[in-house]
């Protein structure tokens, strides 16, 4: 059967937004012609806090103002889109944005530690300067979730653009247009889940439901449930009618969410997802992060796995 | 050497239908005059893809480091050395691999021909009793092979292959009194200022693709040093002090393990004589250990091993 | 548009010309081969060089991009903010770029200069420079430029296309930007009947001489991306490879890139670097989960992006891919993209 290949299963970002584009100042030209605005040069932000969000210390969500208040104004991002935090002398990382666009004045970033830009990261004080050049890639297509029931499904540190989207969702000013929000949200223990305050405020909120889990803990005084993720998908198996599926996490965890949203009744072109590739330049140019046509930076991150089964499986 | 052809391809049938191997590596004829493209064959009714002529002057050993399955391979001399040092190396297993020896008389240097050419185009070419005939669109021109080996074919000791379990041609007569070292030795003959003009001059056209390096049979290591980042050892641009470091320490590493196979020199992409950064080291570990890369299984390589004979005036 | 006639014995005038107004770049002899090089003086033009090394791209796309630089000394308030390094953006000429080259940076534009985003570095200097094409009357035999989509005597990337027509070479001006170029030459005479019939005869006999490789292309266009990349030939076809980078950084119309710091006493810069899908390191995650880890993997990549996914992510009928045979000519192993091609292609046509 053709899958059809087009913008009705495409997640499309709005691009007529002119301000969504990531960039900084212009190239000088030093013989006039034409001024370009350069996408390679970072916005100047300083940390202004970190917070170690798991107690093996490897994730730190840290929270990034502008230098430039211009610049702050120029950034302005939706639900679902990275942004490259640059240092410089160490590199460029690519890294969900956690903060929603509802939350003024800072971006937040959570980090996990694995090479060499982002070791030197965990090393940085508040007060530092590093820079931050976006908003990039596409996002989740909120217009199209608009009346819709929204199922979030994320794993581990894959969690980052969730909370960007839960935060977003349950702004006053948003929470109308969605229906029910659902959301299952599980670590390998309690002590690696992300953004803890926030998921035990969430989940006395009654506009939204919060099924939270661990793999496994010897907590006594654990309240919520135990059991991975794909598993507390299918017990608490949420509605597919009129529902639409963000499922982020480790390749393992969506390999077995995916079947149990099958069953459930959801349709690949109701599940989304948000890939992640090795990337270095963020703005579709350097050409590493492709998976057949689509590169990830550019025509993702974020895709429908109905859309993905027409790549081939590079990723 | 084309007569080698039928027995590489009646030892491919045999190995293949007696599964005696799951693989045969040789050549087979390429697109291009004065290039072969080496291929795999995995089924006896394949081997007649199999070829063999003087274009054959890539190091098949590159091909087997870290494999799993049982391959014969087609070997020259230089490359059945550089099976042996993969084997003392651990990278394969000596009965994983059924050499097909290949006594060779020097692969022709295409690069040389081609600027011999001028600019034109070859079209057809056949060698012969020691002459190659070259015939493009309106030109015809014959040149005689033994002027147009590989450099490294022309200073051969070890035109036989060192070790195999079968020939594919008769032995040939091994070179006499070759002076091996004299380009290296009017290279340590320069001031040192002299010296580092000369590297300089010769690599200022590296364009940094590692064509060397992968052409190399050494060079298997999973991470190149040049692609490390923590620590990042060297920098990725054409700055001439990481191109330098880049090409001595990638020497350094072929210390003692280098066959003078000549892969490198033939794959660079800017016609840089790479081997000039390994044939000094090559003649270091001869005059400071005796030892030749590749032909004794059973001893380890002087960098692996310590005996109590060995040169000490660099300890001050 | 502009035509002119430029006898041999007054192209050295003409060139200087060009000189006086801008920096202009031509194919020199260096060592064994060509590459193009800024003149200081018309003589070193090699006008019988037949194509360089490697391509004009570099020009460009520079093989390493200085883009910004930085302070990290802790004194300095503005350590850590990374600032442009100045360019020079002055107009240029490349003269005597093939027209395969040149209608290869076209291609390569489609990537760098985007709804979007925009390169300056490359946007600039394509703004910068006037391209003046050398047809090729002798096209090699590796040449496979009309079986892409292009030809030897193909103006669309130039912008003036110079004729070698035997006494001297015609000129013609193809954009307004090559208009510009010929009115600063003075040595141009008007171009007769008989030299056009020439130019055109010579067009013919070189678009024949070469050998058309009859690839049917559109087959390829039409297949199912996923369908081609599991198809069996891959196999047969990546063995030989080393991964060793040639091809890539002497292609005109491959445009990857790294992004490096390098740090050096308290002060760095961000580069730019030309890199391969060829290394295993171009897509290695920090996890250690490598997506083309395995060589057939990125052997396939190559092609399949050249000829598959250009196509259809730019909905393009030509490929990334001009015909300038350099990947045949200096690939170590003898991978002959023209065969590889064939195979694809080939795999589209369903038994009768």
């Amino acid at each position: 059967m053709e899958i059809p290949r087009g913008a009705d299963t495409r997640v499309r970002p709005y691009r007529g937004d002119a301000n969504s584009k990531g960039g900084g100042r212009s190239l000088q030209a030093r013989n006039g012609g034409i001024e370009v605005e350069n996408p390679y040069l970072p916005y100047p932000v300083r940390i202004e806090s970190i917070v170690t969000e798991t107690e093996d210390r490897n994730l730190k969500t840290f929270k990034l103002v502008f230098l430039d208040a211009e610049d702050e104004a120029k950034f302005r991002y939706h639900a679902g889109q990275f942004a490259e935090l640059s240092i410089a002398g160490q590199g460029e990382i690519p890294i969900g944005i956690a903060s929603s666009p509802t939350e003024e004045g800072y971006l937040l970033f959570t980090v996990n530690k694995a090479g060499k830009v982002t070791n030197y990261l965990h090393n940085m004080k508040e007060g530092d300067i590093m820079g931050v050049r976006g908003p990039l890639g596409n996002w989740y297509p909120w217009e199209t979730l608009e009346g819709r029931n929204v199922v979030i499904i994320g794993g581990g540190f894959a969690f980052t653009t969730l909370r960007s989207s839960i935060v977003y969702m349950l702004d006053p000013a948003n929470r109308a247009r969605f229906n029910d929000i659902t959301v299952v949200y599980g670590a390998r223990s309690p002590g690696l889940l992300l953004y803890k305050n926030e998921l035990i405020q969430w989940e006395k909120r009654d506009d939204i439901t919060m099924h939270i889990t661990v793999d496994g803990t010897n907590d006594p005084d654990w309240k919520y449930n135990v059991g991975f993720v794909p598993a507390i998908v299918k017990e608490k198996a949420p509605d597919s009618d009129n529902a639409y599926a963000l499922v982020c996490g480790p390749p393992v965890m969506i390999k077995f969410t995916l079947p149990t949203l099958a069953e459930l009744g959801f349709p690949p072109e109701r599940i989304i997802t948000s890939l992640e590739m090795r990337m270095k330049c963020g703005i579709g140019m350097c050409g590493r992060c492709n998976i057949g046509t689509e590169l990830v930076c550019k025509d993702g991150p974020v895709f429908t796995f109905d859309y993905l089964s027409t790549l081939p499986g590079e990723y | 050497m084309r007569e080698y052809t039928e027995k590489i391809r009646e030892a491919a049938r045999r190995l293949l239908s007696e599964k005696k191997v799951d693989a045969v590596i040789g050549f087979r004829k390429g697109t291009l005059p004065f290039m072969n493209e080496p291929c795999i064959v995995k089924h006896a009714d394949q081997a007649d893809r199999l070829y063999w002529d003087g274009n054959c002057g890539v190091n098949l050993a590159n091909y087997l480091a870290k494999r799993a399955d049982r391959v014969a391979v087609v070997a020259k001399g230089c490359d059945s050395r550089n099976i042996m040092v993969h084997v003392l190396e651990n990278q394969i297993s000596r009965d994983q691999v059924y050499i097909l020896g290949a006594p060779c008389r020097g692969m022709l240097d295409r690069r040389r021909i081609l600027a011999e050419l001028g600019g034109k185009d070859p079209l057809r070419v056949e060698e012969q009793n020691g002459k190659i005939h070259i015939e493009g669109r309106d030109f015809g021109l014959t040149l005689n092979r033994e002027e147009y080996l590989q450099e490294n074919c022309a200073l051969c000791t070890h035109r036989n292959p060192v070790e195999y379990d079968e020939l594919v041609g008769e032995l040939v007569e091994e070179q006499k009194d070759v002076d091996r070292y004299a380009d290296v030795r009017e290279v340590e003959a320069l001031s040192a200022d002299e010296r580092k003009a000369y590297f300089q001059e010769l690599i200022a056209p590296c364009i940094r693709c590692y064509a060397c390096r992968n052409a190399c049979p050494l060079c298997y290591c999973p991470t190149c040093f040049v692609d490390e980042s923590r620590p990042q050892w060297v920098g990725k641009s054409l700055d001439p002090v990481d191109t330098m470091t880049f090409h001595f320490l990638r020497a350094y590493h072929c210390a003692g393990r280098c066959t003078d196979c000549g892969a490198c020199e033939r794959a660079c992409p800017v016609g840089i004589k790479v081997r000039q950064f390994t044939k000094k080291l090559e003649k270091d570990v001869l005059e400071l250990y005796g030892y030749e890369a590749g032909l004794d299984m059973n001893e380890r390589p002087p960098l692996d091993t310590y005996r109590t004979g060995d040169p000490e005036d660099f300890i001050k | 548009m502009t035509e002119m006639y430029i006898p041999k014995n007054k192209i050295d005038d003409a060139v200087q010309e060009m000189m006086a107004q801008h920096k202009v770049f031509a194919p020199v002899l260096q060592g064994r081969f060509h590459d193009f090089a800024p003149l200081s003086s018309p003589e070193e033009v090699d006008w019988e060089c037949r194509n360089t090394r490697l391509s004009p791209k570099g020009l460009f796309h520079r093989h390493s991009e200085r883009m910004f630089d930085y302070s990290l000394s802790k004194d300095d308030p503005e350590a850590g903010i990374l600032k442009e390094s100045p360019k020079d953006f002055s107009p240029r000429v490349v003269l005597n770029i093939r027209p395969c080259d040149a209608r290869a940076l076209q291609l390569v534009d489609v990537n760098f200069d985007t709804p979007e985003y925009r390169d300056p570095w490359w946007v600039k200097r394509r703004e910068a420079t006037t391209l003046v094409g050398l047809a090729c009357n002798d096209p090699c035999s590796t040449c496979f430029c009309g079986s892409v989509g292009t030809g030897p005597f193909d103006a669309a990337g130039v912008d003036v296309l110079l004729v070698d027509a035997g006494e001297g070479y015609v000129a013609r001006a193809c954009t307004d930007k090559g208009e510009g170029l010929l009115a600063e030459i003075a040595s141009g005479e008007p171009v007769t009947a008989e030299i056009r019939e020439k130019v055109e005869a010579l067009k013919k006999q070189a678009e024949t001489s070469m050998a058309d490789l009859h690839l049917n292309l559109d087959l390829i266009a039409e297949k199912d991306m996923k369908e081609l990349f599991n198809e069996e030939f891959w196999e047969d076809v990546h063995f030989s490879c080393i991964n060793c980078g040639t091809c890539t950084f002497l292609c005109p119309t491959c445009w990857c890139f790294d992004i490096q710091d390098e740090v050096y006493e308290g002060k760095g810069m961000r580069l730019r670097n030309w890199d391969s899908c060829m290394y295993p390191l171009f897509t290695l995650h920090a996890s250690g989960h490598n997506p083309r880890d395995q060589k057939l993997q990125r052997v396939r990549q190559r092609f399949m992006h050249k000829f598959k996914y250009y196509l259809d992510k730019y909905e393009t009928a030509t490929p990334a891919c001009v015909g300038c045979g350099r990947c045949v000519q200096h690939c170590p192993v003898n991978i002959d993209i023209r065969e590889v091609v064939r195979r694809m292609a080939a795999s589209c046509v369903c038994p009768a």
